[in-house]
């Protein structure tokens, strides 16, 4: 088990209001899964994808990842398990527009410590991966959307982390260009990587081998019930209207 | 590091403008404090030459009545005996010493004359062997005084150039008689200063300096023939030469020491070096209007500071989303840290070299329009680049820490 989380909440205070937007979740991925977490805008898949990424702490409930009790980690050890453990692929790419697509890619090596002289060809490798072998030395406004996606990926790959986390990896993209990112992500788990997926869209989550479905922050393994669960939401919405009336 | 140097350097050409408006604090700052130092370590090296040393390392000391140079023409004070040779040999031995060789000297007005022209305010002094070397003239035309003039009471003397021009109008002298306080003298011979340089007199004050300490005119006599005119037993000044000029102070100091042992005058009467007291006190002088510039200097570096805190705040926040990037991408704290730091550090460093070159531009500039002189000071220039490195690093710590406790999740929210 690489990844375990279990009875996860996460609660937001927004004034004196309390605002629950992860309840009870429970997940658990193994080397070598492709896991897509599929749920409507508002339903908590990003603060689920923030506190798998080590990027937020849950309010209670216990996180293990990799044989790490993630919860009780300081900001810099969260620093190192995420630079060590987790590859992010995030919507918007977020490439440094000054820097090659090289130097972004060599950007997680300096953070891990790798000496300089050996950081260029461990990305000019992680670029041939995702077959960008050709432009390295392009600059992200001389690249199109899909390609600064699997800039992204090369950069998620270079430290060879346990997960890839992609958050909306083709909400930017064009038809053709997502295909091509999804088929990227086929190849890759194929040789081995694991991915965990975070999308709205249920014909990208379709790639993955496994699919959850998360709604108003609890996570379903079947549709039907996450279906059935937006229905009782509506309906308890009306109801509480219908009693304010 | 050297990325991080590297990045911040293309970061500062990027933002040409903001930079150097961000500098320019820094750079005034550094400047002024530079051409302050220049113009006043100038004036202390061109005091240093033109009142202790004249450029030949001589230091003497004489008689001091109450710090100043007591005039034996008013007779000779009780318990002061003349130098005796073991002194001499003493003062020889003491560090840094080259040579010493003692003296008789006598100013004043109308004491030489050559027919009716007097010699305005010309230097009588009875020297012994060695002398004219050790201070550095030369003969240049007629000769030495022989071996035996030093002690036969002859009446001879050699003239220096200024007396030459004035007393002779510049015509040869050899051969021709003076008087000397009523006693005819045979002009030998001419000797030149060898330091004395002409284009030195850049100012007024530099003619007055070179006029007080070199006198108008010198007349050599063998110290032999002192007593026939003027008095017996007149205590001498000793010429010391040292090998370093920073050496004048002490090594003047232990000679005095040395020969006020024979002193037995209760009136205050001692041996010491006159010329040299008044250049330290000078020399304290400019070194506290230094102290005072450079304060106030120090200011607008401070306010230099403050303008590069300022704009490393701006940059912080312009790159919000890149520094929330690198810390999702595992960046710890400190890699934040450094990179802000080394970009505040650079820029200061940057500012603070800009500033040197500004500032002794600025002090070259002040010494030709005023005829100051200036010294370039290598060790403050050192000083001044870690000095605006370190605002750098002071003024930079608080926005370099704040960018590296920046939440990652709210950074790359922003976009």
């Amino acid at each position: 088990m690489i990844l375990e989380l279990s009875n996860i909440y996460k609660t937001y205070q927004q004034d004196a209001l309390e605002v629950p937007v992860l309840k009870d979740v429970s997940l658990s991925v193994d080397k070598g899964d492709y896991l897509a977490i599929q749920g409507p805008s508002g339903s908590g898949k990003s603060t689920l994808m923030n506190i798998i990424g080590c990027l937020d702490l849950p309010t209670s409930g216990n996180y293990m990842l990799n044989g790490t009790n993630v919860l009780t980690q300081s900001d810099n050890a969260l620093s190192e398990i995420r630079c060590r453990e987790i590859g992010f692929v995030f919507q918007s790419y977020q490439l440094l527009p000054g820097e090659t697509a090289l130097h972004n890619v060599m950007l997680p090596l300096s953070f891990a410590g790798v000496p300089r002289h050996k950081r260029r060809a461990i990305a000019e490798e992680a670029l041939k991966r995702v077959g960008l072998g050709e432009r390295m030395h392009f600059m992200p406004n001389q690249l199109s959307g899909g390609q600064k996606q699997r800039v992204a990926i090369a950069r998620a790959l270079v430290n060879d982390p346990n997960i890839i986390l992609a958050d909306e990896p083709t909400g930017a993209l064009d038809q053709k260009s997502g295909a091509q990112v999804m088929e990227l992500f086929k190849k890759l788990n194929e040789e081995g990587v694991t991915i965990v997926m975070i999308t709205h869209d249920s014909g990208i989550a379709a790639h993955a081998k496994t699919i959850k479905y998360i709604v108003d922050g609890r996570i379903y393994d079947r549709e039907e019930d996450a279906r059935h669960a937006i229905v009782e939401e509506e309906q308890s919405a009306e109801a509480t209207e219908a009693e304010e009336a | 590091m050297i990325e991080n140097i590297i990045l911040s350097m293309r970061g500062i050409w990027s933002h040409k403008l903001r930079s150097i408006l961000t500098m320019l604090g820094v750079i005034i700052g550094i400047a002024s404090i530079i051409a302050i130092v220049s113009i006043v370590q100038g004036t202390n090296r061109k005091l240093e030459k033109s009142l202790i040393g004249s450029g030949n390392n001589v230091v003497s000391v004489s008689v001091l009545q109450e710090n100043w140079e007591y005039d034996f023409s008013g007779g000779i004070p009780s318990g002061i005996p003349v130098v005796n040779d073991a002194s001499i040999e003493n003062i020889k031995n003491i560090e840094g010493v080259v040579d010493a060789c003692k003296y008789h000297t006598r100013q004043g007005w109308n004491q030489v004359f050559y027919k009716d022209v007097g010699l305005s305010y010309g230097k009588v002094v009875g020297i012994n062997p060695g002398y004219l070397n050790l201070v550095e003239y030369q003969i240049n035309s007629g000769r030495d005084f022989a071996e035996e003039e030093y002690t036969n009471g002859k009446k001879v003397a050699i003239v220096d150039e200024s007396a030459k021009d004035m007393l002779f109008n510049g015509e040869n002298p050899v051969g021709e008689a003076l008087e000397i306080n009523g006693e005819p003298f045979i002009v030998v011979g001419v000797a030149k200063n060898l330091n004395k340089q002409q284009e030195e007199y850049e100012s007024i004050n530099d003619y007055y300096m070179n006029s007080y300490s070199s006198g108008q005119g010198q007349i050599f006599i063998p110290d032999g023939t002192w007593p026939i005119v003027y008095q017996y037993d007149e205590p001498e000044a000793v010429a010391i030469k040292v090998e370093n000029v920073k050496q004048m102070q002490s090594v003047a100091a232990s000679a005095s020491d040395e020969l006020n042992i024979y002193i037995t005058n209760m009136d205050g009467y001692k041996y010491g070096a006159n010329s040299g007291d008044d250049t330290e006190s000078l020399k304290t002088l400019t070194n506290a209007i230094q102290l005072m510039l450079v304060g106030i200097a120090s200011l607008s570096l401070l306010v230099g500071g403050i303008g590069v805190m300022n704009i490393m705040l701006v940059s912080v926040t312009e790159r919000t989303s890149e520094i929330g990037l690198k810390k999702a991408l595992g960046a710890k704290r400190r890699v934040i840290m450094a990179q802000f730091l080394t970009e505040s550090a650079v820029l200061t460093s940057v500012g603070g070299i800009l500033g040197i070159i500004v500032g002794i531009g600025l002090a070259k500039l002040i010494s030709t329009l005023t005829g100051l002189e200036f010294a370039v000071s290598i060790p403050w220039i050192f000083i001044s680049v870690a000095f605006s490195m370190g605002i750098g690093i002071l003024f930079g710590a608080m926005p370099a820490s704040k960018a590296s406790k920046l939440n990652p999740i709210e950074a790359l929210r922003r976009d």
